[in-house]
C-alpha cells in the first residue's frame, strides 16, 4: 500500500537585532568583538544587577510584527524562562510566555501561480545566551577538557517568530524564511545573517495521510545554517517520518540534529521532563504599554515591503521573475530603477539592464551598489538609442561600461567608442555590393532557394563594418538586393 | 551623652558646630564596635580604612565650606547584600564567601554622594532569609538587650549596629518586615519606603516583587533624612517610581489631630505576647488622645497573606538565585560535568534555610501546581490590595504591633521555620501590597526588652506615615538605651 502522505511544517525564526545596545543594558552589540569586552553586571548576571528594557528593541519588534500583519498587543509583560545553562548567566532567560509583543499575523509567500499564506503564532521579545567554546576534543561538549565562555552575545535582544503549521513542502518552508529574511532586512532591524547566527531557523516538521486534518507526531529540526540546508534538512526528514511510519522504529517526538555533511537528521536524546520552564512574570520588569499612537507611529514609518514592491512591479509591466529578482536587488538599483522610469524609460528593459548588465559589472569590478555612480538620465538614454537602432544591442552593453567609466552620457559614449551603428541604407549598399561581389558562391546557393546564406552574408556585412552595420537593415537590404524571396 | 548615642541629626549638629570632625564620630563608632562585637557580631567586614578615607574628606569639605547635607560625615552601616565597589559582599552566604563586586550599588552611591561615611557591611540571615540572623553562614549576631537573645531579622546586624552605637544609621532590606521586625527587636526606628521609591539596583534580589530597601535610625527624623538621601528614580531600576520626595519634614511637628487612624483587627489576638498587645493599645489610646480618631478596621486577606507571602517570595528567590552557579564568581566546588560542578556548588554554598526556600519556590512555579500556588498566591496579593484600597478610603494610615513577640532567646526558633515566619505576620502584608510601613518603639516589657509600633500608610503616603509616626515618637518618649553585658571572659 503506497499512502500518499502530506507534510505538515511549522518554522521559529530567530532573529538578533542589530540595535547600538543590549537588550537589558548599555552594552554594545558587536559581531567579531574579543570575547568578553561587551560586557557589565547585568548581562554578566552579577548579583544585584537589574534589567532594563531598550525602546529601540520595542520599536523594532512592533515593526517585524506590523510587516507581518500581526496585531501589537496593548500591553506585553516579560516572563523568566527558568533553565540552568553555563552560557545564561542568570539561568534563566528574560523572555515572553503568553503575551508577546505580537500576535496572529501571516505572511503571503511569493509564488508562481498558486497562492501560500502562512499563519505567524507570534513575535516575542527575549535575550540571546553568551556562547560556549568546548576546548580539548574536537568540540564535542562530552570528550571536551574545558569550555570557554564568552557573553558578549548574552542579552543581546532576540526576536522569535513562530509561525503557525500551514507550510507543506521543503520549498515553501525555504521561501518562507527567504521572505522572512528579506522583510527583516527591509526594515533594517538585523543583519540577519545565517552564517554569523543572526537569523537562526527550527522546522517542526510532521506527516500526515494527504488530506487528513489529524497532526502527526511532531519532530523538531535544529542546526540549519542556511535556506540550503533548511530546505535539505526538511526533505530528508519527510522522507525519514514516511519510511519510519508503521515501520519499527515509528516517529517519536523528539529534537533531531541536522548534520549538514552527511545529509541526514541525528536524534539529540533530550532527557525526559526536562522542558518545565517554570515560567512567571519577570518582577524586575513592569507592563510594557503599546498605545495606539505609538504603534501608528511605528507602522506609519514602514518601509516598502518586498511583497508590496513585487506587487507594484507587476503592476508596472515586470514579469514573475524579473519583479523578484529586482525585488531582491540592493536598495540602490532599485531606486535607480524608480528614477529611471520616472523619466519614461521602457520599466522591462530598465529592470533588465539593471539586474542584468550592471549587477553583472558590479560583480565584475567589485563595486559596492553604494558606489555606483549611474544618472538615471544615462540610462534612460541608453536606452532609447538601443530602442531606436542607434547601436546594436551587443555594442550597447560596451556603451554601458563607458557609460560606468565616467565617460559621459550614452551617446557621447557610442560617439566616442565609434559604436553608432550604420543605419543609413546608401553607406550601408555600398558595403553589400562589395560582399555580394566577393561571395558568388553564396549569391548562387541563395538563388538556388538556400535561405540560411543570408545569416552568412550579414555576418560578412558586419564584418566589414566591424561591426557597426545595423544587422536588422543589413538583412532585409540583402535580400532586396538578393532579389527578394 | 557619649558621642556614639548621637542621633544622625545631633552628630549633625555637633560636626556643624566644630565641636567634633566626622573623624571623631567615626572614632566613636569604631570604638564602641570594638567593645561590642564581640558580644554582638553586628558587622561581618568593617572598612576601617575606606571610612577613614571618607571621613577624612567629609572634613576636607566642610572646612571648604562644601556641605552635602544631613548624612554629611555621618558614620553609615550597610547590610551586607547592597553591593559596595571594591568591599566584599556576601549577603551571609558561603556561595559568596569572598566576592567583591565591580559596582556600587544605587542607594551606596546616593549615601556616598549625600557624603555619608560607610563604616561596613553587616550581618544578616542568609540572602536575608529568616527573622533573627542566625541563618547567617558566618554566625549569627545577637541583642544588646539581652546578648542571649536574637536581635530580630534579617537585618539584624544593621538593627544591632545602630541599637548598640556603632553606626549612627543603617540600611536595611525588608522583603517581608526584614527592616522593621529588628527595629521592633531593639528598640529603634525602622521602615520599609513604598516600593519603587528607593532603587534596588545593587541589592542582591531575595524576592524581587517585595524587596525594599530603608533606613533603620535612632529617630523617626533620622529616618527620614536618610530615605530622603536614598530616594527617587533610578534609570538603571526598571521598577523604580519617578515620584519625587514628599516634604516629610513639614508634617513632623503636625501632630496626628484630625487624623482618622485604624487598628486592623486581624493583628491582634492568639500569639501576640500581653505585654506587646496591652502597649499598642496604651499607644492607640494616647494617639486618640492626641486628636486622632481612631477605627477598628478589618482587612480579611490578612489572614492569608503569611501563606501568600510563603509562596510568593520563595518562588522569587528560586530563580533570582539560580545565578550562584559556581560558574563566573563566587565559590565553586569541581565537578566531572558542568551540571555536577553547579548542583555540588550550589548543595555546599546555600544554608539550609536557602535551600528549604529554593525548593519550596520551584515546587510553587512547578507545571501543574503554578496555578495552585503561585498563581493562587498572586490572586491573594490583588484582594489584599483591595482590602487595604477599601480601608484607605475610610482611614490616613493603619496601626499594629510590629511583631507578635519581643525578642526571642537565641536557638529558640530556628529549627521551627513555620514558628520562626509567623514572626513576620503584622509586616508582610506591607510588602505584598508595595505600601510603605514605619516601626517605632515605644516602650520595655517586664524583662526589659523593647516593643515597636507600625504604622502604615497608603503607597506614597510617606507624609502622613512620619506624620504619625513622630507624634507616636513623642507620645512615647522612648529614650531607653540598652547596657551591653560584657562577655564572661
Ligand atoms: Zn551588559
Amino acid at each position: 500500500m503506497t499512502a500518499r502522505w502530506e507534510a505538515v511544517i511549522g518554522i521559529e525564526v530567530h532573529v538578533e537585532l542589530a540595535t547600538d545596545s543590549k537588550m537589558f543594558c548599555g552594552c554594545a552589540v558587536e559581531f567579531g568583538s574579543e570575547p568578553n569586552t561587551n560586557v557589565c553586571p547585568v548581562c554578566l548576571g552579577l548579583p544585584g544587577a537589574l534589567p532594563v528594557p531598550n525602546r529601540k528593541a520595542i520599536e523594532w519588534i512592533m515593526a517585524i510584527g506590523l510587516a507581518l500583519n500581526c496585531q501589537v498587543s496593548h500591553k506585553s509583560v516579560f516572563h523568566r524562562k527558568n533553565y540552568f545553562y553555563a552560557d545564561l548567566p542568570k539561568n534563566y532567560q528574560i523572555s515572553q510566555y503568553d503575551i508577546p509583543v505580537c500576535h496572529d499575523g501571516y505572511l503571503d509567500l511569493p509564488n508562481d501561480g498558486e497562492s501560500v499564506r502562512v499563519g505567524i503564532e507570534r513575535a516575542h521579545m527575549e535575550e540571546d545566551t553568551g556562547k560556549s567554546t568546548h576546548v580539548g576534543d574536537g568540540g564535542r561538549i562530552h570528550a571536551a577538557k574545558s569550555t570557554l565562555l564568552d557573553f558578549n552575545r548574552s542579552g543581546v535582544p532576540l526576536v522569535e517568530i513562530v509561525s503557525k503549521p500551514d507550510i507543506r513542502t521543503a520549498t515553501q518552508a525555504r521561501a518562507y524564511a527567504q521572505e522572512l529574511r528579506a522583510i527583516v532586512l527591509e526594515l533594517g532591524v538585523s543583519d540577519a545573517r545565517l552564517e554569523e547566527g543572526s537569523m537562526r531557523f527550527d522546522a517542526n516538521v510532521s506527516i500526515r495521510p494527504e488530506g487528513s486534518d489529524v497532526l502527526g507526531t511532531k519532530v523538531e529540526i535544529k542546526n540549519m545554517n542556511s535556506f540550503r540546508s533548511l530546505e535539505r534538512a526538511i526533505d530528508y526528514e519527510i522522507q525519514r517520518q514516511i519510511e519510519a511510519t508503521g515501520s519499527d522504529s515509528d516517529v517519536i517526538q523528539e529534537t533531531r540534529h541536522w548534520d549538514e555533511e552527511a545529509g541526514v537528521t541525528h536524534s539529540m536524546r533530550t532527557k525526559e521532563g526536562s522542558s518545565d520552564y517554570r515560567y512567571f512574570i519577570e518582577p524586575d520588569l513592569v507592563p510594557m504599554i503599546m498605545d495606539e499612537t505609538w504603534v501608528a507611529t511605528i507602522r506609519n514609518k514602514l518601509p516598502e515591503l518586498p511583497a508590496q514592491r513585487r506587487e507594484r512591479y507587476l503592476g508596472q509591466g515586470l514579469d514573475e521573475s524579473s519583479a523578484g529578482v529586482l525585488s531582491d536587488s540592493p536598495a540602490m538599483l532599485r531606486s535607480l530603477y524608480d528614477e529611471t522610469v520616472s523619466l519614461g524609460a521602457d520599466t522591462r528593459a530598465t529592470a533588465n539592464w539593471l539586474t542584468g548588465e550592471v549587477t553583472a559589472w558590479l560583480r565584475k569590478t567589485g563595486t559596492e551598489p553604494a558606489d555606483l555612480r549611474l544618472e538615471p538620465v544615462h540610462l534612460q538614454e541608453l536606452i532609447t538609442i538601443v530602442d531606436e537602432g542607434v547601436v546594436s544591442s551587443s555594442a550597447a552593453k560596451e556603451v554601458l561600461e563607458g557609460i560606468l567609466s565616467g565617460e559621459g552620457s550614452a551617446r557621447v559614449v557610442a560617439e566616442r567608442r565609434d559604436l553608432i551603428q550604420i543605419s543609413d541604407s546608401s553607406a550601408l549598399a555600398e558595403v553589400i555590393g562589395h560582399v555580394l561581389e566577393e561571395h558568388p558562391d553564396a549569391v548562387a546557393s541563395y538563388q538556388e532557394g538556400e535561405q540560411k546564406v543570408v545569416g552568412f552574408l550579414v555576418g560578412q556585412v558586419m564584418r566589414a563594418t566591424q561591426g557597426k552595420a545595423d544587422p536588422k537593415l543589413a538583412n532585409e537590404m540583402l535580400r532586396e538586393a538578393l532579389g527578394g524571396s | 551623652m557619649t558621642l556614639h548615642e548621637k542621633t544622625i541629626v545631633e552628630a549633625g549638629r555637633s560636626l556643624r558646630s566644630g565641636e567634633v570632625t566626622s573623624e571623631d564620630l567615626l572614632d566613636a563608632v569604631l570604638l564602641r564596635a570594638s567593645q561590642t562585637e564581640a558580644q554582638l557580631h553586628a558587622y561581618l567586614t568593617l572598612d576601617k580604612e575606606g571610612a577613614r578615607e571618607a571621613a577624612g574628606q567629609a572634613d576636607a569639605d566642610l572646612a571648604d565650606g562644601i556641605d552635602r547635607g544631613p548624612l554629611h560625615g555621618i558614620p553609615i552601616a550597610l547590610k551586607d547584600n547592597m553591593c559596595t565597589r571594591g568591599v566584599e559582599t556576601t549577603a551571609a552566604s558561603q556561595i559568596l564567601a569572598g566576592y567583591v563586586p565591580p559596582y556600587d550599588a544605587t542607594v551606596v552611591t546616593r549615601l556616598r554622594d549625600a557624603g555619608a561615611v560607610i563604616v561596613g557591611k553587616t550581618n544578616l540571615d542568609e540572602f536575608a532569609m529568616g527573622s533573627s540572623t542566625e541563618n547567617s553562614a558566618y554566625g549569627p549576631s545577637f541583642n544588646p538587650w539581652d546578648i542571649g537573645r536574637i536581635p530580630g531579622g534579617s537585618s539584624g546586624g544593621s538593627a544591632a549596629a545602630v541599637a548598640a552605637g556603632s553606626a549612627f544609621g543603617a540600611l536595611g532590606s525588608d522583603t517581608g518586615g526584614s527592616i522593621r521586625q529588628p527595629a521592633s527587636l531593639t528598640g529603634i526606628v525602622g521602615l520599609k519606603p513604598t516600593y519603587g521609591t528607593v532603587s534596588r539596583y545593587g541589592l542582591i534580589a531575595f524576592a524581587s516583587s517585595l524587596d525594599q530597601i530603608g533606613p533603620l535610625s535612632k529617630s523617626v527624623e533620622d529616618a527620614a533624612l536618610t530615605l530622603e538621601a536614598i530616594w527617587g528614580h533610578d534609570p538603571l531600576d526598571a521598577t523604580s517610581y519617578s515620584a519625587e520626595y514628599p516634604d516629610v519634614p513639614a508634617d513632623l511637628d503636625t501632630g496626628v489631630d484630625g487624623l482618622k487612624i485604624g487598628v486592623i483587627k486581624e493583628l491582634a489576638g492568639e500569639g501576640y505576647e500581653p505585654a506587646v498587645e496591652s502597649s499598642v493599645a496604651d499607644m492607640v489610646q494616647s494617639l486618640s488622645e492626641a486628636g486622632a480618631e481612631i477605627v477598628e478596621v478589618s482587612l480579611p486577606t490578612v489572614d492569608i497573606a503569611l501563606s501568600a507571602y510563603y509562596l510568593v517570595a520563595p518562588a522569587e528567590a528560586s530563580a533570582n538565585l539560580a545565578r550562584f552557579d559556581g560558574i563566573r564568581y563566587g565559590l565553586r566546588v569541581e565537578g566531572e560535568t558542568t551540571e555536577e560542578l553547579m548542583a555540588r556548588t550550589r548543595a555546599e554554598g546555600f544554608g539550609p534555610e536557602v535551600t528549604r526556600r529554593i525548593l519550596l519556590g520551584t515546587y510553587a512555579l512547578s507545571a501543574g501546581y503554578y496555578d495552585a500556588f503561585y498563581g493562587q498566591a498572586q490572586r491573594v496579593r490583588v484582594a489584599l490590595r483591595d482590602d487595604f484600597a477599601r480601608a484607605y478610603e475610610t482611614v490616613d494610615a493603619l496601626v499594629s504591633p510590629t511583631s507578635p513577640t519581643v525578642a526571642f532567646p537565641a536557638g529558640e526558633k530556628i529549627d521551627d521555620p513555620l514558628s520562626m515566619y509567623l514572626t513576620d505576620i503584622c509586616t508582610n502584608p506591607a510588602n505584598l501590597v508595595g505600601h510603605p510601613g514605619i516601626s517605632v518603639p515605644i516602650g520595655l516589657d517586664e524583662q526589659g526588652l523593647p516593643i515597636g509600633f507600625q504604622v502604615m500608610a497608603p503607597a506614597l503616603g510617606e507624609r502622613v506615615l512620619f506624620r504619625v509616626a513622630a507624634e507616636v515618637e513623642r507620645l512615647a518618649g522612648f529614650g531607653a538605651r540598652p547596657v551591653i553585658e560584657e562577655l564572661a571572659s
